[in-house]
């Protein structure tokens, strides 16, 4: 058997991936996550009247329960069932973040934690300010504000 | 060519070196799995009440030593050579556990082969008069390997049926030209097959082609057929990879392909959701010293095959693009 004609045969014979059903979940476990967030937004004008204010309290309240969850060992069993929908919400950043903490944390607070605390989030901060520059680029050539 | 060479890969030992003594020693899931009895020591946790994963993996191989060295009531001055490899960069966990023992000592990485690496040199040195007595062990870790070759353990990652989980576990084995244990008739040292695949979540496929090559010249060089052996037991393919060496044997015509068990598809239920099963240095290793040895000393076995299958990646050359080169090693015992 030639490698070609073998790498073929193992895309044939690969288990079948549970879509239907991934998704399914996906769309639960997110929808619950978001629902803990408009809950708590619904909540917070009590306390902070301003809606920068109270968005900004809500983004951090997920973002601790986020960490929560990840240091209780809870949120990784989340992601397995939910797929994206656990990781796509603002507490999979907050898990992506405090992981790599927990994990790095043995090297020490400074080339450890410090260091590589950012390691699987740092693609999204990255990327997340070139495309807002870009954004803003566009909307200032448009605007004429240059 | 030298006497003790049999065909292209094989070495066939007329003076037959015996592993004289093993100890294995597994994680709590494993210690749940379906063979948890056929293990020596299951640990409570996974952690030996150490700082570090790196740390429990190190103890875990110096504990399976200092009791294989005391199943056998030998002391490491009357041992010449410590053969071990393990998963990690710069084989610390072997290297370190070297520490200890005073003693020459060499390293080894084949992955999740390394056990049968080790088994096989040591084996030669026995017959080559080179030693009297040779120690080999191995050990790996979930958390460790996790780390090194995948994600941080806590992160939100959802596995694919391919995924390995890697096994959390130590062994150990005493080899000598006794009387007792079983004995290592046949070493057939693989070499690196690569086919193309680049998936280091399905490592089981890109492994398959390696076990085909290295099993179809062991019974090329010996003369054997697959029924010969009353079990081949491969390490680890994993369910997928095992069902694509299935397919290479079938293709070209061999038969008693349900003489062929797999390590790491065996050492955990389905309940126990581990994707394509277990992998690891220790993997293969806890399942030949624990169960397959169990087997050869009850008689209930008299031939065996031990095919271990190493994935030879890092997490580097992954995200370059670059394909997997693997190998396996064969090892026949006899009761």
């Amino acid at each position: 058997m030639r490698p070609q004609e073998y790498q073929q045969l193992v895309q044939q014979n690969l288990p079948p991936r549970p879509v239907l059903k991934n998704t399914l979940w996906a769309f639960v476990v997110g929808g619950l996550i978001c629902t803990v967030g408009q809950v708590i937004l619904s909540l917070v004008p009590f306390f902070e009247p301003s809606k920068t204010g109270s968005a900004a309290i809500t983004l951090a309240a997920m973002i601790l329960i986020g960490s929560l969850l990840t240091g209780f060992g809870v949120y990784d069993e989340l992601a397995e069932v939910g797929g994206a929908g656990a990781a796509i919400p603002i507490t999979g950043f907050a898990n992506t973040v405090t992981a790599a903490a927990m994990e790095y944390r043995r090297e020490g607070y400074l080339q450890g934690m410090g260091a590589k605390m950012l390691i699987i989030a740092s693609p999204v901060i990255t990327y997340g300010i070139l495309v807002s520059f870009i954004v803003a680029l566009i909307k200032s050539l448009i605007l004429g504000v240059l | 060519m030298g006497n003790n060479r049999v065909g292209i890969q094989t070495i066939a030992f007329s003076r037959q070196p015996r592993i004289a003594s093993s100890y294995t020693i597994v994680g709590p899931l494993e210690g749940k799995g379906p063979y948890a009895l056929e293990f020596q020591e299951i640990l409570p946790d996974d952690t030996l009440q150490q700082k570090t994963p790196e740390k429990t993996e190190r103890l875990m191989l110096e504990m399976a030593i200092e009791k294989t060295l005391q199943q056998n009531d030998t002391k490491i001055s009357d041992v010449q050579f410590y053969i071990a490899g393990d998963l990690l960069n710069q084989i610390i966990s072997s290297c370190f556990s070297a520490r200890t023992y005073p003693i020459p000592f060499l390293g080894v990485y084949g992955a999740c082969s390394t056990f049968c690496e080790a088994l096989g040199l040591g084996a030669i040195m026995l017959q080559g008069d080179f030693a009297d007595q040779v120690l080999i062990g191995t050990a790996s870790h979930y958390q460790t390997a996790e780390r090194q070759f995948r994600y941080p353990i806590e992160m939100n990652i959802q596995h694919h049926g391919t995924n390995h989980h890697t096994v959390t576990g130590a062994a150990a084995a005493l080899l000598n030209l006794g009387t007792e244990g079983p004995r290592i008739t046949h070493a057939t040292f693989g070499s690196i097959v690569d086919w193309g695949l680049k998936d280091a979540n399905d490592m089981g496929s890109a492994m398959a082609p390696a076990a085909f090559s290295t099993l179809k010249q062991h019974l090329i060089d010996t003369g054997r057929k697959i029924e010969d052996y009353d079990l081949i037991l491969t390490g680890d393919l994993g369910k997928q990879g095992s069902k694509m060496l299935k397919i290479l044997l079938s293709h070209e015509n061999y038969t008693g392909l349900e003489r062929i068990q797999d390590g790491g598809a065996s050492i955990y239920s389905d309940q126990q959701k581990t994707g394509a099963g277990g992998s690891g240095s220790a993997c293969v290793a806890v399942m030949t010293l624990g169960y397959l040895k169990n087997k050869l000393n009850s008689s209930k076995v008299k031939r065996v095959l031990i095919l271990a299958t190493g994935a030879l990646l890092s997490a580097t050359s992954s995200l370059q693009g670059d394909s997997i080169p693997c190998i396996a090693h064969g090892i026949a015992l006899e009761a």
